[in-house]
């Protein structure tokens, strides 16, 4: 099964721990991972926005760099989500994309199924559920509907020893970053994000934690602002650590 | 800055009240958790009352006719309006041959639509709403800041210095909401006596009975029409449902959805006028819907039953409050209908939503709003609504995207090494 590692444009520039604790932790689990070089953006920013249209020849970059691949595996539950909705309609002809991308946490907790402890982690953490992880790839049971409770964050996270996990109240009510949405709505996008902040922090966490950096850069930004003292980590460098 | 974010800014100018708001309607949003959580069935619910929505819609020609023909049989007469304009002309025009001066109504967003309140009164008919959230706002010269709950943005404080202006209480510095409660209701009561006619909307037309249902808390629809001697009622025509089975299916969702109650206190149905009043008449209101059915991308919006839950639920509407978008509608389904009913008009709504499709995963009858959304940010070039700066922005960003090299460069100025540039053990 060969795996291709998709590390989104802004995770590449500004996260680039987590490609690299992503690619560390799929090794350690066995998995023949490869990154393929050429790799820029998924498209989804511009079209969130409303122009789909110069996302496509972006989906068919991705298309033909992601050919011969099993899975592609990106640490970016907003990117993952993109390209399994709204590749099939971008793209003139059968998209292999979108049924074969999965994000980093969904592929460990249905695929590689880790049940072995993953090293420690003796750390408070608070999980941010992230809309597109949470109502577009099923990371956890939406808390709008009546469906059995699961979380598979929390699944991965319990492999650490030593972990004490939280959730915030309005478990996952949006941050408020949204893409474009924090320019162009920046009066309320910074509210949401300081009212998560905030709700994440009174679980008394040491770090908040999530499968999406975008949620995280934006509230690492407001936490900072706002003199909140609390860290942010990727679940896949909680999950890295010390392997 | 879009319409919508330039009103959010100065709505959450006042952190305590908009900390308020946003409480406020979050729990409503739990008490419909609570609700929904307590059935087993919920969700089999959502499922079934989407596809009863979608199969009456693509069959509405037939349901209407039913429904019409059925409501004629029960002695009612039965009205068909193309547009606001018809419908406001024929309101007067019943009232008129009745010599009604005076109108008590209930609550109903398809008048607020159409404007009938200012067009009776430009015709020297008063209206009276009897409905408590719509009286307050009236009185104050106020819109509706919510469908379910329209003054639910004022303070007890706010209502109460309005009674005191309006003379409906008495006890000058007494805001308890029980007291003001038994103020308005006594004001009320003599409305409900003295006017020619009771006016109602219509949760539900049964196709199969010529029934109408009207649901409410506070049983006024049926002060509306019990008092006065004549009944109009006034629905969209996407409300027509096609039996008694379907209703019970869209009863146990509608209350839970909008309030979080098992049910309204009240679900009156009407099928005639009573001994010795004059016949009811039914108007069936087009108004924009029979083409917003011919929309290909959009016609699902049709399906709603205007719970509310969807505004409730919205992390942008509970931190921007119902007057920042520009439809009389707010929230992710008036994104929505303002869209279908006037693109250029409403464009500057389609910016409040994060897409993060908390509304699609309450709304009782699945209507995809993000999704929806989505699409119409995509449209927004059509009629060149489409703001300037994004469009620079994101052609800037899919030039750098498209072209691995620039990409490089841009990428390489960062304080952080980029992953790309990272030497990976397998390249060893
Ligand atoms: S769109 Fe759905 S959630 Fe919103 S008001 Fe209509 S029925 Fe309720």
């Amino acid at each position: 099964m060969k795996i291709g590692l998709f590390v989104p444009c802004y995770v590449d520039a500004l996260f680039p721990q987590v490609g690299v604790a992503s690619y560390n932790l799929l090794r350690y689990l066995g998995v023949d991972v490869e990154y393929p070089k050429g790799q820029t953006c998924c498209g989804q920013p511009m079209a969130n926005g409303g122009f789909e249209s110069q996302a496509a020849p972006l989906a068919q970059k991705m298309e033909e760099l992601f050919q011969g691949f099993d899975y592609v595996v990106a640490p970016s539950v907003s990117c993952t989500a993109f390209i399994r909705h709204h590749y099939p309609s971008l793209l003139d002809h059968e998209c292999k994309m979108a049924g074969k991308c999965m994000d980093i946490v969904e592929f460990l907790h249905d695929i590689v199924k880790p049940t072995a402890p993953l090293g420690s982690f003796p750390h408070r953490v608070s999980i941010h559920n992230s809309c597109h992880g949470v109502r577009e790839l099923g990371l956890s049971s939406p808390s709008e509907e009546h469906i059995p409770q699961f979380n598979k964050i929390r699944d991965l996270l319990q492999l650490k020893e030593g972990i004490e996990i939280y959730e915030p109240e309005r478990k996952d009510e949006c941050c408020g970053f949204g893409g474009l949405f924090c320019v162009e709505e920046s009066a309320v996008s910074t509210r949401m994000g300081l009212d998560k902040v905030r709700r994440h922090a009174a679980t008394g966490a040491e770090f908040i934690t999530g499968a999406d950096c975008s949620c995280l850069m934006h509230q690492s930004a407001i936490a900072r602002k706002n003199g909140i003292q609390i860290e942010f980590k990727h679940v896949a460098e909680i999950l890295a650590a010390g392997l | 800055m879009s319409k919508h974010s330039k009103k959010a800014k100065a709505f959450l100018k006042d952190a305590g009240y908009s900390e308020w708001h946003d409480a406020t309607f979050w729990a409503v949003r739990e008490k419909r958790d609570n609700m929904s959580h307590g059935l087993p069935e919920w969700e089999q619910l959502r499922e079934k009352a989407s596809q009863i929505k979608l199969h009456t819609l693509s069959h509405l020609d037939q349901y209407l006719e039913q429904f019409a023909s059925q409501a004629e049989k029960n002695g009612t007469i039965v009205h068909w309006a193309a547009d606001a304009a018809e419908f406001n002309q024929i309101v007067f025009e019943i009232l008129s041959s009745h010599g009604v001066k005076k109108i008590v109504k209930s609550k109903s967003m398809l008048t607020e639509e159409c404007g009938m309140n200012p067009y009776l009164e430009s015709k020297g008919i008063e209206v009276v709403e009897t409905d408590l959230g719509e009286r307050i706002i009236q009185l104050l010269g106020q819109a509706p800041s919510h469908i379910v709950m329209p003054a639910v943005h004022l303070t007890p404080d706010q209502v109460g210095e309005l009674f005191e202006r309006e003379g409906i209480s008495d006890e000058i510095g007494n805001h308890d909401p029980t007291y003001l409660t038994y103020r308005a209701r006594l004001s009320l009561r003599n409305e409900f006596l003295t006017a020619g006619a009771g006016m109602t909307g219509a949760n539900f037309g049964i196709a199969a009975t010529g029934d109408i249902v009207v649901c409410t808390n506070e049983g006024n629809a049926d002060m509306s029409t019990s008092c006065p001697k004549l009944h109009i009622a006034a629905l969209g025509l996407e409300k027509v449902i096609p039996d008694y089975d379907s209703l019970a299916v869209f009863q146990r969702l509608l209350c839970r959805s909008a309030t979080g109650q098992p049910t309204t206190s009240y679900t009156s149905h009407f099928r005639k006028a009573r001994p010795g009043a004059e016949p009811m008449h039914i108007i069936l209101v087009d108004n924009g819907r029979s083409q917003w059915i011919g929309n290909q991308q959009h016609w699902k919006t049709l399906k709603c039953i205007r719970c509310g839950s969807c505004m409730n639920t919205c992390p942008v509407y509970r931190r921007s409050g119902g007057y920042s978008y520009s439809y009389f509608i707010p929230g992710p389904v008036g994104v929505n209908l303002g869209m279908l009913r006037d693109p250029r008009a409403h464009s500057g709504n389609v910016s409040a939503c994060t897409l993060c499709k908390s509304c699609q995963c309450v709304c009782p009858v699945k209507i995809d709003l993000g999704e929806q959304i989505y699409q119409w940010r995509q449209q927004l070039p059509e009629w060149g609504t489409e703001p300037a700066s994004k469009r620079m922005l994101c052609k800037g960003m899919s030039t750098v995207f498209n072209h691995p090299l620039l990409y490089k460069t841009a990428t390489g100025v960062l304080p952080k090494k980029p992953f790309h540039s990272l030497k990976l053990d397998k390249d060893e």
